[in-house]
């Protein structure tokens, strides 16, 4: 390629000032984006990917700065340029997409209004040529229903359409180069597939560069040219995006790449190989090559030597110095071979149900808007998070709990531990009725049910220090003679891979997956028969995700416990689950032995979730079903069945009036829908 | 070093309790410690609050060392020397009684340093008791207690501690009475917010799910985590109170005469104040010091603590 690159950055280097230090963020980053090209940056938080974008806008905040390298568009040095410059450019010929559509978009500013004050202040339109332009570039995104949506604010629409406004505010301009930061992680899996398609199909048509910031492989796989893998503010392999998937040659990326779950492996045939350690702090660096201290290839030389980012094959950049060593040699970052045997098909009849749930509500009353509904006139509404449930897990099993946000899934695990109030519907456990609140509940069945939380930064209380919040749990249930508390923190402590040491640590001082692991401690704590897990990995880093949940695994699996996973991800579910249940607004739609769900017959909303994974193959061709539309309110959940507004398979009338039959395909494997079995076994994801 | 810790652990295997907990205790010391420290780095990190704390430091000094500062009683009379403006044995000049401005002025703070931490704790005491249950439990408990709080609120402060004293009648016990009740509603707002939102955190549900009472979660869960917020309104607040205490001197309804306060110096003043500006001037300036000092600490204290969150 001859031409000149759209984007060339060329040892970039930017620095944070901080109370303590300045912290080097980023250090000798180079890259080229070149017209059509799509360049996607991938690295953990905190690895700088961000800051890299950033620096182009000049949008550091008054803490950061560009230290050194320039950034060059178009042949023009950005570096150093004023502010008003900048903000020409800005927006005309360089757009940037953020990770959160709500609130990139001004709430008290119509749709039309927005996309037109960019048409006007860049280019000079009147208000009538903005309106017709902008309405162009709604429909240009495949905006269902444009000219509604120009009249709109952004809370009256969904986050997948909010995130097409943004896009299509981003190319208003036809910008030379677009960047997109993060534009899919705040999306649920369906809305993404259909984003990342319609992202991957404007640039054939508009031929933008662009730099496309993700943490995600599967979807940099799906829609970049050329991926450039960051570690700890630096970039340590730069490639075509089908070179690095097939043959990856830094040890970081072929890190990422094993421990990440995979959607199409079943439970126990594949292990999860984390990346041992953290990411070092840029304040912090290791001496020689940064990733050193947690590369398992590591030679003596590694940690003398800062290696540059050289070209091993043409077009195949990799900083490190034993990357020639990999080249050529196919796969040897994946031991597919030591795949592990499949688990042991159990006797499930002969396991006792340890709980079981039948047709579980769990509502919440909706605020009353009217003086009529404040003085009881009107009929109470609610929001069914969950609707008619039933389900049961036996001793010793997991249970696997999928569906996007909004589906009521996370609502159903806090109503099995007790946390909300169920509004009919029954839980038995062990043989009692535990359906009452936490508040009624006596000791024992709390102790027996306890829970893993979400956030790894709300999960623990930061007043307390680690061993003192599990010592709380012990001391209550009395798990363990009150002068043995100490120690059994500390063995609870090893049990999770955490040292004694942590007992003193507070939370702060502490990264995501050691309080994740520490939360898991407290609810080992008190010895449950059952631990609920909701989403206990994702809001963490990919390699921190594949440790927490091999040591959730082993757990499990040691002690013989009884699980409830509940996840938006697929991949980590099969990873983990001997049974899954699909929700899809408050009732299951699809429930069975795991390996029943992954493959058809399959409901058309879980043909539609497996569908959308972003799996990390550059190869895979993106297979058919889409969801269109938004998940209708639950507060007026549709009549009939509660997916016939999205259904791609929907077959008629029928579908809208009558609730969906159940479709029994034996072993437990149910699938709740109109078509027949016979259909069923055609939908394919 | 290594026959130590061999010791103290085959302690801890036989007299399991005693030294463990010593070690606990020895531990969680070095936490406070340590906490101590990082609030020191942040307090010295932020020249807003290095300012407002020497203001406050000084005042805090004078009050402790009034009797080495000052060379005359606060209440001796002298009626050779009334009205008299600055001189070598008067700094400050005297008032129309010849009692020594600088020694009002010095003795007067350690009534408003006493008074000002000591009702806001009160106000605080009230206000957390209140919040507290409001914002956790909310519906109508949060209704029926906000509602009675925006009753008082609805006051002009000054008005509504004009109407307490005048109903208690004005004594140092009763003016702490007085700020306290004018300031619980407002602390209490802010722990029902802060309440409103610990709540939701997850660590409140892991509390619950061993257990814990209402009462258990509400103190050892929620209250400690809105200490940050709660420090910096405290401090505020005893700027505001040593404003109203000199307030309420100035209407005759502070502090018994001849107690030195410096709302009363103003109020016995201003009426000879184009004669003798110095006893008005010199209170005034006192009070305005003191009240940007603690306001300068506190605002200095939250920007740091905010800025590297």
């Amino acid at each position: 390629m001859d031409q000149m690159p759209i984007l060339a950055v060329n040892n970039l280097a930017v620095t944070y000032k901080t109370r303590k230090r300045d912290i080097n963020a980023v250090r000798d980053v180079s890259f080229k984006i070149y017209k059509g090209e799509n360049l996607g940056l991938v690295g953990e938080s905190g690895c700088g990917k961000s800051t890299v974008a950033y620096s182009i806008v000049n949008f550091l905040g008054p803490n950061g700065a560009v230290t050194n390298g320039e950034i060059v568009f178009k042949g023009e040095q950005l570096r150093g340029r004023p502010e008003s410059e900048l903000r020409k450019l800005r927006g005309a010929d360089i757009s940037m997409v953020y990770q959160e559509p709500m609130s990139a978009l001004n709430p008290s500013m119509r749709i039309q209004d927005q996309l037109a004050e960019s048409l006007i202040a860049h280019r000079g339109f009147n208000k009538q040529e903005a309106y017709t332009h902008s309405i162009e570039a709604l429909k240009s995104v495949y905006m269902p229903d444009s000219e509604a949506v120009m009249q709109r604010y952004p809370h009256q629409l969904s986050g997948g359409q909010q995130q097409r406004v943004v896009i299509a505010m981003a190319l208003l301009n036809n910008p030379s180069l677009l960047i997109m930061d993060e534009p899919t992680t705040a999306l649920d899996v369906t809305v993404e597939a259909a984003v990342l398609d319609l992202i991957a199909e404007l640039k054939d048509r508009y031929q933008t560069a662009t730099l496309y910031i993700s943490h995600n492989l599967g979807v940099v796989a799906r829609v970049s040219d050329k991926v450039g893998v960051m570690y700890a503010g630096e970039i340590v392999e730069l490639a075509a995006t089908s070179a690095i998937y097939r043959m990856p040659l830094h040890p970081y990326t072929m890190g990422l790449m094993r421990c990440l779950p995979d959607v199409d492996a079943p439970k126990g045939t594949r292990r999860l190989y984390p990346i041992v350690g953290r990411v070092p702090s840029p304040a912090n660096l290791p001496p020689g090559c940064i990733f050193a201290p947690r590369c398992e290839h590591a030679i003596p030389e590694c940690s003398e030597q800062h290696p540059e980012l050289v070209e091993i094959e043409p077009g195949h950049r990799v900083r490190c110095v034993r990357a020639s060593e990999w080249l050529g040699k196919k796969m040897i970052w994946l031991d597919r071979e030591e795949a592990l045997e499949p688990c042991p098909d159990r006797d499930d009849e002969a396991l006792e149900r340890l709980i079981k749930i039948d047709n579980a509500k769990v509502y919440y009353p909706v605020p009353y808007k009217t003086m009529k509904g404040l003085f009881g006139m009107e009929k109470r509404r609610y929001v069914r998070a969950t609707d008619d449930v039933s389900l049961s897990v036996r001793r010793g099993r997991t249970l696997g709990i999928v569906g996007e946000s909004g589906c009521g899934k996370s609502t159903l695990a806090r109503a099995i531990v007790g946390l909300e109030s169920l509004h009919g519907g029954k839980i038995t456990f062990q043989g009692n009725d535990i359906s009452e609140p936490l508040n009624k509940r006596d000791l024992m069945t709390i102790r027996e049910l306890q829970m893993v939380f979400q956030d790894p930064n709300g999960t623990l209380n930061p007043t307390y220090c680690v061993g003192d919040q599990i010592a709380a749990s012990l001391r209550r249930f009395k798990t363990v003679p009150p002068d043995q508390v100490q120690g059994e923190v500390e063995r609870l402590l090893l049990s999770v891979k955490l040292d004694e040491s942590y007992y003193y640590r507070l939370p702060r001082q502490m990264s995501g997956g050691e309080k994740q692991r520490v939360g898991i401690a407290r609810a080992i704590a008190s010895n449950p028969a059952m631990v609920v897990c909701d989403e206990p990995v994702s809001a963490l880093d990919v390699s921190v995700q594949a440790a927490v949940l091999n040591l959730l695994l082993e757990i499990q699996t040691q002690q013989d416990m009884t699980m409830i996973l509940i996840s938006h991800d697929l991949s980590s579910v099969r990873f983990f689950s001997d049974d899954v249940a699909v929700m899809y607004l408050g009732r299951i739609v699809e429930i069975g032995p795991c390996e029943s769900i992954y493959t058809p017959p399959n409901h058309p909303y879980t043909a539609a979730l497996l569908a959308a994974v972003p799996r990390p193959d550059p190869d895979l061709e993106p297979s058919g079903v889409r969801l269109s539309g938004r998940v209708p309110s639950a507060v007026n959940p549709p009549s009939g069945c509660r997916f016939h507004t999205r259904c791609p398979f929907i077959i008629g009338d029928i579908c809208q009036q009558e609730e969906p039959p159940e479709r029994n395909f034996g072993g437990g494997h149910k699938i709740y829908c109109h078509l027949t079995p016979k259909e069923l076994e055609q939908v394919k994801p | 070093m290594s026959v130590v810790t061999a010791d103290e652990k085959s302690a801890r295997t036989k007299q399991p309790s005693g030294p463990n907990q010593g070690a606990t205790s020895a531990r969680s010391m070095s936490n406070v410690s340590r906490r101590l420290r990082e609030l020191v780095e942040l307090i010295t990190a932020s020249k807003t609050a290095m300012v407002g704390l020497a203001i406050v430091l000084f005042w805090v000094f004078v009050a402790i060392f009034a009797p080495l500062v000052t060379s005359y009683d606060p209440n001796e009379q002298d009626y050779t020397a009334i009205n008299e403006g600055p001189s070598a044995a008067h700094p400050l000049g005297t008032d129309q009684m010849g009692r020594d401005v600088w020694s009002r002025l010095a003795y007067g703070a350690r009534t408003i340093l006493i008074l000002g931490p000591l009702s806001v704790s009160v106000a605080f005491v009230l206000g957390i008791a209140l919040g507290l249950p409001s914002g956790y439990y909310a519906k109508w408990i949060d209704e029926a207690v906000m509602r009675i709080l925006d009753a008082i609120m609805a006051f002009p402060t000054i008005l509504l501690y004009m109407i307490i004293i005048s109903a208690i009648g004005p004594s140092m016990f009763n003016v702490v009475i007085a700020i306290a009740i004018g300031g619980a509603p407002g602390v209490a707002r802010l722990v029902r917010a802060l309440t409103m939102d610990i709540r939701t955190r997850e660590f409140v549900s892991a509390a619950k799910l061993r257990g814990d009472s209402d009462f258990q979660v509400m103190v050892r869960e929620i209250l400690p985590n809105c200490r940050g917020p709660l420090i910096v309104d405290f401090l505020m607040r005893i700027g505001y109170a040593a404003f109203y205490i000199g307030t309420l001197g100035f209407l005759g309804l502070g502090l018994p005469p001849p107690t030195p306060d410096w709302g009363g110096m103003v109020q016995e003043g201003h009426g000879r104040m184009i004669a003798n500006p110095w006893p008005v001037l010199a209170a005034t300036l006192a009070i305005v010091s003191l009240v940007i000092g603690l306001n300068l600490f506190a605002d200095g204290l939250r920007e740091e603590a905010l800025r590297y969150q």
